[in-house]
């Protein structure tokens, strides 16, 4: 930890970020940003109902206002009116029937931005509303799409292992609990945005756009466009923000901008205003999660009955792989021999739901962790005590049965939190201050309250395999190397940390190291930048062929030199001999193999070992290569009379297998704890008739540095044998701790137990007016 | 007819420094003309209500939303933008601070945080966290968490008073 000295390299140091600078200057060009010679607007046409029937669109008044603008709806699409992702049902553009409010049915372009959304406002839709389906609920009723008798099933999966039923009937005691989450907005700050540059059929199609996977958009427009792959070239422009948000809908938005640059012979930019933003692009799925639950009376785990419920929204999106993530993390972190957990995604006329930062494991580990702390209660137990006897250790199986290694870090975060905070003697203290009852004095209740967590780093199953993400570095004069890499930076510092990982993998300075820009006209495909795989998976690729190009130059170095390649070092950009003496500086060698025509870059392939298999039709094997571990204790303070909540202070002790860049990976926790706890106190979404109503961020609250509490993060590292520099993935982790820990402190506090998120003072009220209380835990005081 | 009241469609103002004449409707919004008229696009815009403070500048040395300011507001007034702030080159101990204490992330925020943390510590020496707080509440970040953007603020203020730069915040808490 702390006291460690820093070893040479660059890895486990925090050297300031190459973007920082332009970012702190404005220098940073975005989306919007962007100003290409002869460039138009474009603006899209959205049908209001949640579910209808397109009867006419007509653009006559539109182009009676303004003749030079150009309106484009389906039949102008030059191939199948899909948005490739996982299933074919998502319309590029709605043809026939309408699916969901806001749907787009037509797009516009115009020299500017105003005379673009004053013709799209102009454009004529009309449509017959039909019957909609809006909840989970009407959902399980039935959907006329499917029939109108069952509910339309996006996805379903089940992970089984052991004898639920006959764990059930051994134990103890049963304890039941259904806990429910609503919709998220993301809110990156920078919106959706994207300009399609069309060059003309032989010349293909340039997109530049704010997202997270090049290669996704890449396939969505061949797809689209028909043309042959290396005519499409999709640029990441530096993007302000995803959290998921920018993996799913820039096909979309691409594809809009893509094919009115076609229609026009000019580039266009479509950029969303928040508004737009927020009312047409994908949330977080709304979940419903049971839970049945056999215990031994001193509080071992005997038997998990889970079902898990996912509104998809109108379309599949990413939901299936959602679902996957959802249901093999329901369980959390704990131990238990008899387990089946089922899944479900049901399709609803509301705007298709995505990827959001957690992808599913947030919304089952709230309702994992909200139901231990009620086993906990039923038995007496305190928070610590249930999740000590439960917690993974190195060696037990999960679910799916896989064998946890030794990175398995379930009780250190515990331990390391609860110690550093003194949880225990906190926690109850205030139980037994709740028991004597307070003066009514109008102070604020404290409260403390402790959630744990696993997230697995990498794709879901053999999904690494099957894509066998390949990355690689390119020599440039002078000795300058150059990463190649799809992975996006969308604020994580992505960047930075490959920067590090190759600079020490071929040993020479970091100054040296450069990242070339995600475009895949120039940079091989290494997967999409979500899982938490980036700097596990892809930065293990780039190690091995930084490794390589090491390996190549030595040998020229050693060929000229008269010596023996083994004999010879690369260090801090210098060929040393065995007497460290040095032979050449790294430029120099870089120069002459490039004079000498050598190979110019490395390209390596991502190899997952062959006893790491998954079986997708029986849900057994191992799950994800790595997992990361969390503990977040959250302390609050509680209006008693508003019931109004505010966090004071979180400490977060995460398990990350190795920090490659400290301050960025604590970075990546906080910013995750801080939207998983407004997720869990503050952010909400109403809808009427299928349509977001708080739709613009005087109405969407996230929480500004008023809000926020001070947040010390305790890094445990303990590297994982699965990715070669150790680190495993910290993108998600934090975003499935915090909700739970926040509300199990307001309960600590107020003794009102939410299974419903946010936890808003409305809600509050509400469950503690249905009686949702729970008494004092005063056992042992 | 009524007579128009005199509102001068000629704005006279300085934007970082620079004298500019401009004309035009008097009600465009400023963050409009900074950035589609005169090229100054470190200024962003994020809601266009005035909640997330991304457009923020400085207005006579205040931070203000420049989706909210009509140009008309602008006349005889003094505008500067993160532009008008330190180069790549030159950075101000803030900017500087920001990116060794990890109060950057995507970017998009940032030109305004930096603004308006620049703005506080110019009137300000020494403002503790609730001040601080207080001072950056109106630019949203949805990345960091704040709590690495608290820290290049408390760092610039060491530094100022230590003399020497304070080392870079590592991500550990010391147990």
């Amino acid at each position: 930890m702390a006291s460690t000295a820093a070893p040479p390299g660059a890895v486990g140091k925090s050297p300031p970020r190459p973007d920082g600078p332009a970012k702190v200057t404005g220098a940073t060009r975005y989306v919007d940003d962007l100003a290409l010679p002869g460039m138009w607007h474009g603006a899209t046409v959205r049908c209001p109902y949640p579910a209808a029937r397109l009867l006419r669109l007509d653009p006559a008044p539109a182009l009676a206002a303004d003749p030079e603008v150009v309106v484009l709806t389906a039949r102008d699409l030059p191939g199948p009116n899909v948005i490739q992702l996982i299933a074919d049902d998502w319309p590029v553009l709605a043809a026939e029937r309408v699916n969901h409010a806001c749907e787009p049915v037509a797009l516009v372009a115009a020299p500017t931005r105003a005379r673009a959304l004053a013709a799209a406002a102009r454009v004529v839709v009309e449509a017959e509303e039909l019957p909609a389906v809006l909840t989970l609920d009407e959902a399980l009723r039935g959907d006329p799409r499917a029939g109108g008798q069952q509910p339309l099933v996006l996805a379903a999966c089940t992970v089984e292992r052991g004898d639920v039923e006959a764990g059930l009937a051994g134990a103890d005691l049963i304890i039941e609990g259904s806990y429910e989450t609503g919709h998220q907005e993301h809110i990156y700050i920078e919106t959706h945005g994207a300009i399609g540059i069309w060059h003309g059929e032989e010349a293909g199609l340039e997109v530049i756009g704010s997202l997270q996977c090049p290669y996704y958009v890449h396939k969505a427009l061949v797809r689209l466009f028909g043309l042959p792959p290396e005519r499409v070239r999709v640029r990441q422009a530096p993007t302000g923000g995803g959290f998921g948000g920018k993996e799913d809908f820039p096909n979309v938005i691409c594809a809009h901008a893509a094919l009115l640059s076609r229609r026009c012979g000019r580039p266009v930019k479509i950029v969303y205003d928040r508004h737009e933003d927020i009312i047409a692009t994908t949330k977080r799925h709304p979940s419903r999660v049971r839970h049945r639950t056999g215990v031994r009376r001193d509080g071992t785990l005997v038997a998990q009955d889970i079902e898990v419920l996912l509104d998809g929204g109108a379309y599949v999106t990413l939901s299936p792989v959602v679902l996957s993530r959802a249901v093999l993390h329901a369980g959390g972190p704990y131990r238990c021999p008899n387990v089946r957990i089922r899944g479900r995604v049901l399709a609803t006329n509301t705007p298709p739901n995505g990827a959001f930062r957690g992808f599913g494991a947030p919304q089952t580990q709230f309702a994992a962790e909200r139901h231990m702390d009620r086993i906990a209660r039923a038995l007496g137990l305190d928070p610590l005590a249930i999740r000590e006897r439960n917690a993974y250790r190195p060696g037990d199986v999960t679910p799916t049965g896989q064998r946890l290694d030794a990175s398995t870090n379930a009780l250190e975060c515990l331990r390391a939190a609860a110690e550093r905070t003194r949880f225990r003697e906190r926690w109850r203290a205030i139980e037994r201050e709740r028991a004597r009852g307070r003066p009514d004095d109008g102070q604020p209740w404290q409260g403390i309250g402790l959630a744990l967590v696993w997230h697995g780093s990498g794709f879901t199953g053999d999904g690494e395999r099957r894509l066998g993400a390949r990355a690689g570095v390119r020599l440039l004069p002078g000795g300058r190397l150059e990463v190649l890499a799809a992975s996006t930076d969308f604020g994580q510092g992505t960047s930075a940390v490959f920067c590090q990982l190759v600079a020490d993998a071929a040993g020479v300075p970091l100054e040296q190291v450069q990242v070339h820009e995600p475009d895949t006209a120039a940079v091989p495909d290494s997967g999409p930048t979500v899982a938490s795989r980036t700097v596990m998976i892809v930065g293990g690729v780039l190690q091995r062929a930084a490794a390589q190009l090491r390996a190549r130059l030595l040998a020229f170095a050693a060929e000229r030199a008269g010596l023996k390649a083994e004999r010879l070092r690369l260090v801090g950009g210098q060929v040393l001999d065995p007497q460290d003496r040095v032979v050449a500086s790294f430029a120099e060698l870089a120069d002459a193999y490039l004079a000498a025509g050598g190979e110019a870059s490395w390209i390596a392939q991502h190899q997952p070992p062959p006893e790491i298999r998954f079986d997708e039709k029986t849900y057994q094997g191992t799950a994800y290569p790595a997992y990361g571990w969390c503990c977040d204790v959250v302390e609050v303070r509680v209006d008693p009379d508003t019931l109004a909540v505010r966090p004071e202070r979180v400490t977060i002790a995460a398990d990350v297998g190795r920090a490659i860049h400290p301050v960025l990976c604590a970075g990546q926790l906080e910013g995750g704890t801080l939207q998983a706890l407004a997720w869990g106190y503050l952010e909400e979404i109403k809808l009427e008739r299928g349509r977001y109503l708080n739709d613009r961020l005087q109405t969407y609250i996230i929480p500004t540095v008023l809000d926020t509490p001070d947040m010390e993060t305790i890094l445990i590292e303990n590297p994982t044998p699965a990715s070669p520099s150790g680190a495993k993935g910290v993108g998600e982790l934090p975003m499935d701790c915090g909700a739970p820990a926040i509300v199990a402190a307001i309960e600590n506090a107020t003794g009102i137990a939410v299974h419903a998120l946010p936890a808003s003072p409305e809600r509050l009220l509400e469950a503690r007016r249905a009686g949702q209380v729970v008494q004092p835990q005063h056992a042992g005081a | 007819m009524q007579e128009a009241i005199a509102v001068s469609d000629t704005v006279r103002f300085t934007v970082n420094g620079e004298p500019r004449c401009w004309q035009g409707e008097p009600m465009a919004r400023l963050l409009d003309v900074l950035r589609y008229e005169l090229g100054l696009t470190g200024t962003k815009e994020g809601c266009g209500e005035g909640e997330c403070g991304a457009c923020t500048v400085l207005l006579d040395g205040e931070p203000v939303c420049a989706c909210l300011v009509p140009m008309l507001q602008c006349e005889g007034r003094a505008v500067q933008t993160i532009e008008g702030l330190g180069g790549a080159d030159r950075l101000e101990p803030v900017q500087r601070a920001f990116v060794e204490a990890g109060g950057v992330q995507c970017g998009a925020c940032t030109p305004g945080l930096v603004l308006t943390a620049w703005a506080l510590l110019q009137r300000e020496p020494r403002p503790d966290r609730a001040r601080m707080r207080e001072a950056l509440a109106g630019n949203l970040c949805r990345c960091t968490g704040y709590e690495r953007i608290l820290r290049a603020l408390e760092h610039t203020i060491a530094a100022r008073q230590g003399g020497g730069a304070p080392a870079a915040g590592t991500g550990e808490a010391t147990p």
